[in-house]
């Protein structure tokens, strides 16, 4: 039964991929579908039987790599852990499947489509369901290139082209810190197994690497390679900035890669190596800072852009960096609850924004947008929830996860817990509710409830989508409402013991009864900060013309939000300093100079010039004046008569007068 | 005074005269024959030489083959040298440079 949840999704992606011309559009995505449902249907039974009546599950197939003491098996492990991802890939994979059959129906290749979406799949289900580090490490590099082939899906365009290279790029950047990591801590164990390296760290807190006389702690520097392996997968802030540009694939390509997939494989791996990270203190604090940081900048860069997908893209952004930074105050569960649900409403919205495309003739730009709530008044409807959720209204899934991530941040500004650095985090993700809500709503009003601005004759075609679009959507609605709600007590009630051995937490890291006890009013404000932020993006589309105005005058902060619109001049930083310089390098020095110069001219190039020249050189010497010719016979004579001379002089048989003959010789001439 | 140093310094600065005759001389290409002459000269002198002062008749026979066979060398180059003249109607050495490399 296990490994079907594996089978299935593999099987799936290489029918469609290289039956899909016999199986036909349909018929590949209700083959695939399929697929999908079923690996879903199986780990709901998984997640009953490992997460429920918690009995961890290990299989091994067979040896991998064998070489000496190092044994690598194509080993799974099912603990609590890999089943709320599995649940939660699956579940969104399979809806994203319906919809595409749907939202792809008029594109010429959806077998191809459909096949790329199904690897996608796979690939993150061995990530999640890997018992040892290269396992893992397959998933991941497999998640990257399907990830690519996806945002390439329109591989006609040049954008999708130069996006789909920059995500994978971006994403090997990362790559090579997991591989580090890898590499530290194979060094360090001996192995790569999670088992083996999970009961050993205890026995590791005092191992230093000793380079150039300095002292660096094992665990932390493992920690930190895997930690940028993280900051590419998980789109943290310095390698966020492919995430924004992987908008260009279709829509559901987007809702898989940011709601469900690609982007928790980085919060995933931080989770599951939580008995490692716990016994490095700095590199929790690392985590903190980049995850506030990333969910601050996301959250205000969001509140400025005009695009529909980039928006909700950064929202992504933004809430992943909660995760992280809640991963940073040791408080897995809670990042890993909030990851369930935010796939949910996340994949919700991004999927009402593929509705509203579709429905608009593939207008993507807001401000193009407005009115769509007469004429689309069932995705305005699930839209609406997905962005109350993701604003975190009461009751609603993201309010048991996100409100409980800033609740616990509040509680670490006790003195005597010594993560005073949580404030920050608490300051940075408490005022970035604030631009979630905004940006949520700001969404809501540009696209739905605004005047429109839309040509005469789109808005004549705007027609809510079919069932086969609507019904995922249902289901994700209904899943953001009440995910959180029912799932609150088994992820992070207390003493709920459903993540078993699959999280661990030092005691005194945790701190989930503070936060129960905190003063009400620091409870109230993310709901009214969130709720302020609802306001004010009311108040700037109803009255909207003299704000403006005004806003326009205030040259700072129209610089600001100029500046943020543009993403912080982060694209712009980096090909500037990095990537041009980088090229230069490339095409200047290493191809130019190195390549083109220095190794060809000392190679074949500059060898054959040398030949060439001096034979020349030799040549000249044959004049064509014969005493030249005299000259050079009686000159070689010589020559070939003193190769003769230290064997003549060490040896004594001979006359000393010969040798002054040939001494005279020599003179003579 | 037939001694060994008379021997070979005799017939050795005999050759070294018609040596530099061969490679000092760049106008005419009679001269060089003739130098050449010198030098084979030298030699059957020093085979001459070296029979008697070591009284073995294998040198003078040697010395006959040898001017045998330069006076044959002497008329071959001779020969080429009027058939040279006749196409270019000069001797001179400087002049013969058309093989050059």
């Amino acid at each position: 039964m296990y490994l079907m949840i594996i089978i299935l999704p593999l099987l799936g992606a290489l029918i469609t991929g290289f039956a899909g011309r016999w199986l036909g559009n349909y018929g590949a995505g209700i083959f695939s579908t399929c697929c999908v449902l079923f690996t879903f249907f199986i780990s709901l039974l998984a997640f009953y039987e490992v997460g429920i009546t918690g009995v961890s599950c290990y299989i091994t197939l067979f040896t991998w790599i064998e070489s000496g003491t190092f044994k690598v098996n194509w080993s799974f492990l099912f603990d609590s852990l890999t089943v709320v991802m599995l649940i939660v890939i699956t579940s969104i994979s399979s809806l994203v499947h319906v919809y595409s059959i749907k939202y792809m129906e008029e594109d010429p290749h959806v077998p191809r489509f459909m096949a790329y979406l199904e690897i996608f799949t796979f690939f993150m289900i061995i990530l999640v369901t890997a018992n040892n580090l290269i396992q893992l490490f397959l998933g991941w590099e497999g998640v990257g290139l399907a990830s690519y082939l996806l945002i390439n899906f329109w591989h006609t365009r040049l954008l999708a082209n130069q996006s789909a290279i920059k995500a994978l790029v971006i994403n090997r950047i990362g790559d090579i810190g997991l591989s580090l990591g890898i590499l530290t801590l194979l060094y360090m164990f001996h192995s790569v197994e999670y088992s083996i390296i999970f009961a050993c760290v205890s026995s590791f807190t005092d191992y230093y690497f000793n380079i150039f006389y300095l002292k660096i702690h094992g665990l932390t520097l493992a920690g930190i390679f895997l930690f940028i392996g993280a900051l590419g997968k998980s789109a943290q802030l310095g390698l966020h900035t492919w995430l924004p540009d992987a908008m260009e694939g279709p829509t559901p390509v987007s809702a898989l890669i940011h709601a469900a997939t690609m982007v928790t494989a980085g919060v995933f791996l931080i989770v599951r190596f939580s008995p490692l990270l716990e016994y490095s203190s700095f590199l929790l604090f690392i985590l903190t800072i980049f995850g506030s940081i990333t969910a601050f900048f996301a959250a205000v860069t969001g509140a400025f852009q005009n695009d529909l997908k980039k928006v909700i893209a950064y929202s992504t952004c933004s809430q992943l960096g909660y995760m992280i930074f809640a991963c940073g105050l040791s408080n897995y569960h809670v990042s890993m609850f909030h990851l369930s649900n935010h796939a949910f409403f996340k994949a919700l919205l991004f999927l009402s924004a593929g509705s509203v495309i579709h429905a608009i003739s593939d207008e993507q730009d807001m401000r193009k947008m407005g009115s769509l709530v007469r004429l689309l008044p069932l995705t305005y409807s699930l839209m609406l929830i997905g962005s109350l959720t993701l604003a975190g209204f009461p009751f609603l899934a993201g309010f048991y996860s996100k409100d409980f991530i800033i609740e616990l941040s509040q509680v670490t500004g006790y003195v005597n817990l010594n993560v005073s650095y949580g404030l920050f985090a608490c300051w940075l993700g408490t005022s970035a509710i604030f631009f979630t809500s905004f940006y949520s709503f700001r969404l809501i009003y540009l696209t739905f409830l605004n005047n429109s601005n839309s040509s005469r004759i789109t808005f004549l075609n705007i027609h809510e989508a079919s069932w086969l679009m609507i019904i995922p959507l249902m289901i994700l609605a209904f899943g953001s409402i009440f995910i959180g709600y029912l799932t609150k007590d088994l992820f992070i009630g207390f003493g709920s013991d459903f993540w078993g051995s699959s999280i661990f937490v030092f005691p005194y890291n945790s701190y989930n009864l503070e936060a129960e006890w905190l003063t009400p009013i620091l409870k109230w404000i993310p709901f009214f900060i969130s709720v302020t932020g609802i306001f004010f993006a009311s108040l700037l589309n109803i009255y909207a013309l003299s704000f403006y105005l005004n806003f326009q005058y205030n040259k700072f902060l129209s610089f600001l939000a100029f500046l943020s619109s543009k993403k912080w001049y982060w694209d712009k930083i980096y090909n500037d300093l990095i990537v041009k310089s980088l090229m230069n390098f490339g095409y200047k020095i290493s191809f130019r100079n190195i390549d083109r110069g220095f190794i060809e001219l000392s190679g074949p190039l500059g060898l054959s010039y040398l030949v060439r020249s001096f034979s020349t050189y030799i040549a000249f010497i044959q004049t064509g004046q014969l005493n030249h010719y005299i000259f050079f016979i009686i000159i070689s004579c010589v020559v070939l008569f003193s190769l003769f001379l230290p064997s003549l002089i060490f040896n004594f048989k001979l006359n000393s007068y010969i040798l002054g003959v040939f001494w005279i010789l020599i003179f003579f001439i | 005074m037939l001694t060994q140093i008379n021997c070979l310094g005799t017939s050795f600065f005999l050759f070294l005269i018609g040596m530099f005759g061969l490679f000092l001389n760049q106008k005419n290409i009679l001269v060089m024959l003739m130098s050449l002459e010198i030098m084979f000269l030298a030699l059957s002198f020093n085979w001459i030489l070296s029979s008697i002062y070591l009284d073995d008749i294998v040198g003078q026979i040697f010395a006959l083959l040898i001017l045998t066979v330069t006076a044959a060398e002497s008329s071959i180059g001779l020969a080429i040298l009027v058939i040279y003249y006749r196409i270019r109607s000069t001797v001179t050495v400087e002049l013969m440079n058309l093989t050059k490399g």
